[in-house]
């Protein structure tokens, strides 16, 4: 499917056309306000029902969703949607719903964010649930939030600081900046754990927390995780987890019970709501008892048998006019539930053989910088291939082969990274054909550079000028009075 | 068990552990300390798909929903028509099961339909630079009261009392989170000073009504200061948009176009600017470029203002720019298109204004404000208003949004294209007896 065929919408676009039929006025106009309020023209595109339909089918031939088929991006778990959460959550008991309604007419609806709210602290070890963040990013913010909240509160103004390990997700600096936290970041040692000479350092009296992905962006879980833990509460400060890759982590043990005092969790990840293009997303935030009223509003609670909206006695305030993205809440409840805690663990443990299934197949033609059991995913880097081609190289390439490509030139501590993640929900025959396409194009790193470097061949296009775009930038159409 | 999401068999393990070269899968687990693996977590049991969907169809039967009662609730979350087309569209998996088009070459079509997004959003308030979308129109609106406090160095932000109180609470999370100061100043006020970053509009304000834009440009823009208006992107069909008053920065939550209530989310949150601001906009960002073979073709650029290169000294945290609503609210425009857009805008004018007239002839109840509106608009009851919504809740009709706390015994109706004149006497005749 070359991307030639394609037009735009202004190339469709004809004077009188219109892509669906509206309703006459069926009472006398009223009188218009002055002039000066009025609009002149609206140029928009002007199509019929049935040309917007092919554009827009035509488009989605260019995409490549997990429907496609593997799409193993590091540290974002995309994993098979099921379908019938679509079908649920798009009933209109759920999808016409006004968030300003009367509370008895949505108890059905209060009744799934309750759940939710109890299943999720169950999960994550936590006391308590906010639905609230729209999004993994904005959990991490809630968190961030709350912190300085719990030290403002406390009178304790002078810990400003967050640390950070050098593997951190972007989101994690950017989150703390826009709370006015200055960022530390801490070191990972050789074993692509968390240095606890550097965090011995740098964890004193002006830390308010330290924030940590589990397992780490490296896919490694931190055997040290309690003394770190020991640490940074010892000299007063709060742990935060990053549940970006709690995947690895379901049902085989809690952020709770490992001793930090909350985590967001990333429904469209972990709890498999789909990413739809880049969002809608959710990131509900868990906390334990320390930071339990500081959180964000509001938090649906039962009452006699009623559910309604509380907000927390300190509450760090609303993070959205409404209660979150209800409609993924839904498909992640549907998720939960069909599950249960055993089917919570099948899901990591499958997610944790599939990588080191990869890891294992792999390590002989890519370089593996942490040589151990990994968990959900596995970081290896592109050393060997280097002199030839680059990952960038390696990744297109994957594209001609059918795949989706990994995670490049992330964690930063990796020289030229490749992070793959495959999930749970793939099978052994589509991870060995992976894997022979990433030994077949090692031997074309090897034999055939110059190949690589114009890759991927069999895409709608070949490789875009990113350079191009960034120095002189087109960011949209306009259309001219016809 | 075997759980229908995981393909691979008992065998399969099998091989793979021992490929892997350990004995069980408990061995994959033992970075983790023994003591923090035996954890007692308490859910319901697991059930099946027939099962769940009963149960959860049996939910949505709990919920009373605006199909079936008719709506006069508005104040920020609207029921408008959606056209059959973008379900269709948007329910495309190539769509909604991909992740953000990182890699380009496979993801054109979310990117030229994000291009597309941007190119109607531009068109529609008349501003230069769109980005791709933001979470929803509160936080678009806090995204860019902190984009004008780095943009002018000044760490005071005004907005009007007019404007939507929750926003202004979302605005409060955000600025003081970031240790900025946020002030509420009345209309018409002269109270601005030269160390405020912006001053924050609505257009029409909270209650529906036009709010002078060349006065407030004007005393923005004496104290150097940015004008942010949010807007409702329907009005736009028929109303001058604020690029035109010379609006710095124009934010809007995009659900009315073409999403459902959703009970408030997801939403999108419309961001637009001047593109002399274009390398402080948070969010993601398209570019039409060219392929090595000359071909036209579309990436994500400027990300050196994100998170994942600039980290903390990124324009913001954000990643997601809610890409399936913002693709919805794209098909949206380009269904209705030129004239459909204005029919639409036309529609919820003169209705709104066809019910504001009939209830203001009652003798019981009063229009409050005399001001110019678009769809929704400020009524005072004989009773309170909770009061009135009980009763037309009894007729099946969910009223309007009860702001006596705002303003005494006052009710803020909204009426739009899908509200028919029958709805709308019934309405009336129900006040009257009232």
């Amino acid at each position: 499917m070359r991307m030639k065929d394609s037009n735009t919408l202004p190339d469709i676009s004809r004077k009188g056309r219109i892509g669906c039929n509206l309703p006459k006025l069926d009472i006398n106009p009223s009188a218009l306000p002055a002039e000066d309020l009025i609009r002149g023209e609206l140029e928009l595109p002007e199509v019929s029902e049935g040309q917007l339909v092919r554009y827009f089918t035509l488009l989605s031939r260019y995409n490549y969703g997990i429907d496609n088929g593997l799409y193993p991006l590091g540290s974002c778990t995309m994993k098979y949607n099921p379908k019938w959460h679509e079908d649920v959550a798009r009933l209109p008991g759920f999808t016409w719903l006004h968030p300003y309604q009367p509370l008895e007419s949505v108890q059905g609806a209060l009744q799934i964010m309750y759940e939710l709210q109890e299943y999720l602290a169950e999960i994550t070890g936590f006391k308590i649930t906010s639905l609230a963040p729209m999004a993994g990013a904005q959990g991490e913010l809630a968190s961030m939030l709350m912190v300085k909240a719990y030290f403002e509160s406390r009178g304790e103004k002078k810990r400003r600081r967050i640390l950070l390990p050098d593997s951190s997700h972007g989101t994690n600096p950017a989150s703390a900046a826009m709370c006015q936290f200055e960022v530390h970041m801490l070191r990972s040692d050789h074993e692509g754990d968390l240095s606890l000479e550097s965090l011995d350092a740098l964890m004193n009296d002006e830390v308010a927390a330290l924030v940590l992905t589990m397992p780490n962006t490296l896919g490694l879980f931190d055997p040290k995780v309690d003394k770190i833990v020991q640490l940074v509460h010892e000299r007063g400060g709060l742990v935060c987890g990053d549940g970006a890759n709690f995947n690895a982590l379901l049902g085989q043990t809690t952020f709770g019970d490992l001793g930090f005092d909350c985590v967001q969790v990333n429904l469209h990840k972990t709890f498999s709501t789909p990413h739809g293009s880049g969002g809608p997303g959710s990131g509900p935030v868990c906390v334990n008892s320390i930071l339990a009223d500081f959180m964000p509003s509001p938090l649906v609670t039962r009452c006699d048998g009623r559910y309604t909206f509380v907000s927390p006695a300190k509450t760090i305030g609303r993070l959205g006019v409404f209660y979150g993205n209800f409609n993924v809440l839904i498909k992640a409840y549907a998720y939960i539930r069909s599950l249960g805690t055993e089917g919570l663990k099948e899901i990591s443990e499958n997610a944790v053989i599939n990588a080191n299934y990869i890891r294992e197949k792999l390590k002989d033609y890519y370089h593996l910088p942490y040589d151990r059991i990994c968990m959900h995913e596995v970081v290896f880097s592109g050393d060997k291939q280097k002199k030839n081609v680059r990952t960038l190289d390696i990744a297109k390439r994957l594209i001609d082969y059918g795949f989706h490509p990994p995670t490049i030139y992330f964690p930063l501590i990796v020289d030229e990274a490749l992070m793959i993640e495959p999930t749970e929900t793939e099978s052994k025959e589509t991870l060995d054909a992976f894997i022979n396409a990433m030994i077949e194009i090692a031997k074309e790193a090897d034999e055939k550079p110059e190949f690589l470097h114009e890759a991927p061949y069999c895409a709608p296009l070949r490789r875009l000028n990113e350079a191009k775009a960034a120095r002189d930038p087109d960011f949209c159409w306009k259309i001219s009075s016809q | 068990m075997s759980l229908s999401y995981i393909p691979n068999t008992y065998s399969d393990r099998t091989a793979m552990l021992r490929e892997i070269g350990v004995n069980s899968v408990q061995e994959l687990f033992q970075d983790i300390p023994e003591k923090f693996r035996h954890v007692d977590i308490r859910l319901p049991p697991a059930m099946s798909e027939p099962e769940l969907i009963e149960e959860i169809r049996h939910l949505a039967a709990l919920n009373l929903n605006l199909n079936e009662y008719t709506c006069f609730l508005g104040a920020g979350s609207y029921r408008h028509f959606i056209p059959s087309v973008i379900g269709h569209l948007i329910g495309r998996s190539e769509f909604y099961t991909a992740y953000t088009p990182y890699q380009a070459e496979i993801s054109q079509g979310t990117l030229q339909a994000m291009y597309d997004y941007q190119s109607l959003i531009c068109q529609l308030t008349g501003m230069e630079v769109s980005n791709a979308g933001l979470y929803d129109g509160s936080t678009a609106a806090s995204e860019a009261a902190l984009m004008a406090c780095r943009i002018t160095h000044r760490k005071r932000v005004a907005v009007l009392k007019t404007v939507n109180p929750g926003y202004i609470e979302v605005l409060g999370t955000y600025i003081r989170g970031h240790d900025d100061s946020l002030d509420k100043i009345e209309p018409q006020s002269r109270s601005l000073t030269s160390d405020y970053s912006c001053l924050i509009v609505q257009q029409p304000n909270f209650f529906g009504y036009f709010e002078d834009l060349n006065l407030y440009v004007q005393a923005a823009h004496d104290i150097g200061a940015l004008l942010i208006v949010i807007v409702d992107p329907i009005s736009l069909g028929m109303f001058k948009p604020p690029g035109e008053y010379g609006a710095d920065i124009v934010v809007a939550e995009g659900q009315s176009l073409g999403n459902p209530t959703n009970f408030g989310g997801p939403g999108l949150g419309i961001f637009v600017c001047r593109r002399d601001y274009l390398r402080q906009m948070p969010g993601r960002i398209v570019s039409r470029t060219t392929d090595m073979s000359g071909e036209a073709g579309y990436v994500l650029t400027l990300q050196t203002r994100e998170q994942h290169i600039r980290r903390e000294r990124a324009t913001s945290n954000i990643c997601t720019n809610e890409s399936l609503v913002a693709l919805a609210a794209a098909i949206y425009l380009a269904a209705l298109g030129k004239t459909g857009l204005r029919h639409v805008a036309e529609l919820c004018y003169h209705k709104a204004h066809y019910a504001a007239s009939e209830i203001n002839k009652l003798k019981r109840f009063r229009l409050v404000f005399e001001a110019p509106f678009f769809k929704e608009f400020v009524v005072r009851c004989p009773i309170s208003p909770s009061e009135v919504n009980k009763i037309l809740f009894a007729e099946k009709i969910i009223g309007g949004l009860d702001i006596s706390h705002m303003i005494e015994d006052s009710t803020l109706l909204c009426v739009t294209e899908l509200n028919t004149k029958k709805q709308i006497d019934k309405l009336v005749h129900i006040l009257r007896r009232l």
